[in-house]
């Protein structure tokens, strides 16, 4: 007997699209030079029409900018400040559900992941941030930490919204005011949120979003009015923007790639761990910087940890992503399921052995089945470079040692996982796995008081918590 | 007949690499000279492989030096200052020879260097405590966020003794292993206190001490792949961009604060790890 589930789908009449969208420059709309479109990618429909940022933009956006950190957002107190983020993040929750139905048109993820997720960690970081405003003095970084003026934001397209709150909220409560670049197919949602800025009365210039593609984010990082950068993004970029950096006084977080590891244990709780494992891995469609991308799992129970994710994968539904029951939506663009072939298809020629659950997928919009590779080798590409797609790569283990050892074999360190049922065992593996954040029998979980970065490779800097403030802040006289 | 003159024994300026002396694989040395010219030491003119040789050992050895506990970390860079006293009036000497340093300067600056050690040793314990936190998260979940070392790190060091003890000391309190590079006639004191890390019970390995040209090693060591961190604050302004620019291939932590007896120059050479974990029953 088989269960079928009746479509549920989310209306899209809550959204109002508009056909061609500027910049939001100096607290208003600013027609752009050139536009390009941005498309669903479930369907290759076009949704609007995007300015393409050019330097003349980028100047202004940036002269904005500092007058408006000059003459408002600096003379203002903690205080006040904070007020306007909470403005921002009530705005928020009550159109929460409007951003999340159109982060699912534009990006393709999944409407359970938007309205569950995304949308209300995006109020969460700004109500966090909103409480630091008028508190800086106790974040650790001596008396009166001052702002570095105008902070050079650039993000990336996974997860659009919450990525801009993760850069505007700690930037805005510490002082800072904001030149913006969503990724070139996720700029919808950033350009309703120069319309919360709007109705939440956030002074002129204090937040400016440009939107544009890699030639827009260049001409940011090298514009000289930018005295802070923080950018998400790819390992390959964010070295280009350290490169660029490295003859001036600008400061920098880095949130790049990764190759999380899921490690597990003989003694885990097997069909948790499978939840766990395809949490890390699926969510999202595995366009997730920590997601946990090799399962590297305890040798003695790999057959049956396998069989069962197989039968897992099986469960998940691929499709629509408007429809409230479906799991894994589309990717993202024709570009990065172009790069998610190559790799996969290099999986195959390297002697790995490719498994997908049966899927039908529709032929228009961008779609790839959930993956599985077993028989990964250390060399394989698939074990070493980001795949950015629902692919997992599977190896194993013998001895914890060797577990740990095959887990730090990348030049990464952003996540990993942990599933043991022995709390010695998990606390031992925590601290010997050299990355940034480490969840133990869960994933992919994420909070505005949790810091998140990585080691090696993976990047410069926290974000969250109270160690992200110090990204935004130069530190004061020694308390 | 008159007694001869007692002739001093004088030492061989050598390396320290994984708690050994060798002499630079090069078999380059450079001559160092007091204020009125005359000849004070050879100390090594250290290669790049002399460097590679380095970083290997730092690398190897930084792990059980994480390991360790802060406790014993904190008694460790204690012991140091212990053999330091012991031997200042040595480095003081060297000082004076190789720097000019007048003797009562020199002697006030190795006290200083003393309490350095000791202001640092207690920091190994506390750490955690000062950058730590338990994390609110909105959720069932236990998420703590503890600092640990970055690596190998390497630092530079030239004219200031001081200012060498103190970058090198903030580097290593909190368990990284470092390569110190060091120019001039600082690298006459710097390998007599050599003889004070070999015989205070810091691992081998854990600190490595290069003598020569920072303007050969420097760019070595910034373009080297299995270095971490590099504290460049002592390096010129004009010199710094070359050398970040070749450190972002392996995206190096460059720390250029220069901030004496200070924790934020301990933690640039930290990184942050959060650990998550279900709560329930």
């Amino acid at each position: 007997m088989t269960f079928e589930y009746a479509p549920s789908l989310e209306s899209s009449s809550i959204v109002k699209i508009k056909p061609k969208y500027g910049h939001f420059i100096n607290g208003s709309f600013v027609a752009g030079k050139k536009l390009f479109p941005t498309l669903n990618p479930a369907t290759e429909e076009v949704l609007s029409q995007i300015s393409l940022g050019n330097q003349s933009d980028i100047d202004k956006a940036v002269a904005a900018a500092t007058k408006a950190y000059t003459k408002t957002w600096s003379k203002l107190s903690g205080k006040e400040r904070g007020k306007y983020l909470y403005r921002i993040a009530r705005i928020l929750q009550e159109r929460a559900r409007e951003f999340a139905v159109l982060e699912t048109l534009d990006n393709g993820k999944p409407i359970r992941e938007t309205r569950d997720v995304d949308i209300p960690l995006v109020a969460a970081h700004f109500f966090y941030h909103a409480g630091w405003a008028d508190k800086l003095d106790y974040a650790g970084l001596g008396k009166n930490p001052s702002a570095y003026g105008v902070a050079g934001q650039i993000i990336p397209w996974n997860f659009p919204l919450l990525m801009l709150a993760w850069k505007v909220a700690p930037a805005l409560a510490t002082g800072n005011t904001v030149v913006l670049k969503p990724a070139e197919t996720t700029s919808l949602t950033a350009l309703l949120f120069a319309e919360v800025c709007q109705q939440a009365e956030l002074p002129d210039g204090v937040v400016n979003i440009v939107t544009g593609d890699g030639t827009t984010g260049a001409a940011l990082v090298s514009h000289p009015g930018i005295q802070k950068i923080a950018f998400t993004g790819s390992t390959e970029v964010g070295k280009k923007i350290a490169r660029a950096i490295a003859a001036t006084d600008k400061k920098a977080t880095l949130e790049l790639g990764g190759k999380g590891a899921n490690l597990v244990f003989e003694d885990s709780p097997i069909d948790e761990t499978v939840e766990g494992i395809i949490n890390g891995i699926f969510f999202n469609q595995g366009h997730v910087c920590c997601a946990g991308s090799r399962l590297i799992v305890q040798e003695n129970i790999a057959d049956e940890l396998i069989r069962k994710l197989k039968n897992r994968m099986e469960k998940i539904r691929v499709g629509n992503p408007l429809d409230k029951n479906t799991d894994l939506g589309a990717i993202n663009s024709r570009e990065q399921l172009a790069k998610i072939r190559e790799l996969s298809a290099s999986g195959d020629a390297e002697g790995a052995e490719r498994w997908s659950p049966q899927c039908n997928l529709s032929d228009k919009g961008y779609w790839f089945a959930p993956t599985l590779f077993t028989g990964v080798t250390q060399a394989h590409r698939i074990a070493q470079e980001e795949i950015f797609g629902p692919v997992l790569s599977v190896l194993t283990f013998r001895t914890p040692q060797e577990g740990i050892d095959k887990a730090n074999n990348t030049p990464f360190g952003l996540s990993a996982g942990v599933w043991s049922e022995k709390g010695s065992r998990i606390l031992w593996a925590t601290q010997k796995l050299r990355a940034g954040v480490i969840w133990a029998n869960t994933f992919n979980k994420f909070d505005p008081t949790s810091p998140f970065g990585g080691y090696k490779e993976s990047g410069w800097g926290r974000e969250g918590g109270r160690h992200g403030l110090a990204a935004y802040l130069k530190a004061g006289k020694r308390s | 007949m008159t007694p001869h003159k007692r002739i001093e024994v004088k030492k061989t300026y050598k390396l320290f690499i994984n708690g050994a002396f060798p002499r630079s694989e090069s078999g380059r040395v450079y001559e160092v000279l007091n204020a009125k010219d005359e000849f004070v030491a050879n100390p090594c003119l250290a290669s790049r492989k002399d460097l590679r040789d380095a970083v290997t050992a730092a690398r190897a050895a930084q792990s059980g030096w994480a390991k360790a506990t802060a406790y014993n970390r904190g008694q460790i860079l204690y012991r140091i200052a212990e053999m330091l006293e012991g031997r200042a009036e040595q480095v003081a000497l060297g000082l004076s020879a190789a720097l000019g340093l007048t003797p009562l300067k020199a002697r006030g600056i190795v006290t200083e260097s003393i309490d350095r050690w000791v202001w640092y040793a207690g920091w190994s314990d506390k750490l955690s405590a000062i950058e730590g936190a338990t994390n609110p998260v909105a959720g069932p979940y236990y998420n703590f966020t503890i600092p640990e070392p970055l690596g190998v790190v390497t630092i530079a060091a030239e004219n200031s003794f001081l200012d060498f003890i103190d970058a090198l000391a903030a580097a290593v309190v909190s368990g990284n292993s470092v390569v110190t590079l060091i120019d001039g006639g600082l690298a006459v004191p710097a390998m007599t206190f050599a003889e004070v890390l070999a015989t205070s019970d810091l691992p081998a390995g854990v600190i490595n001490i290069l003598t020569g040209s920072l303007a050969e090693l420097s760019p070595w060591a910034a373009s080297h792949m299995d270095i971490d961190g590099f504290d460049i604050s002592i390096i010129a302004k004009k010199n710094r961009a070359a050398l970040k620019e070749s450190g972002a291939e392996n995206l190096k932590r460059f720390y250029e604060g220069g901030q004496s007896q200070s924790p934020a120059r301990i933690t640039a050479f930290m990184e942050s790890k959060t650990v998550w974990h279900t709560i329930g029953i």
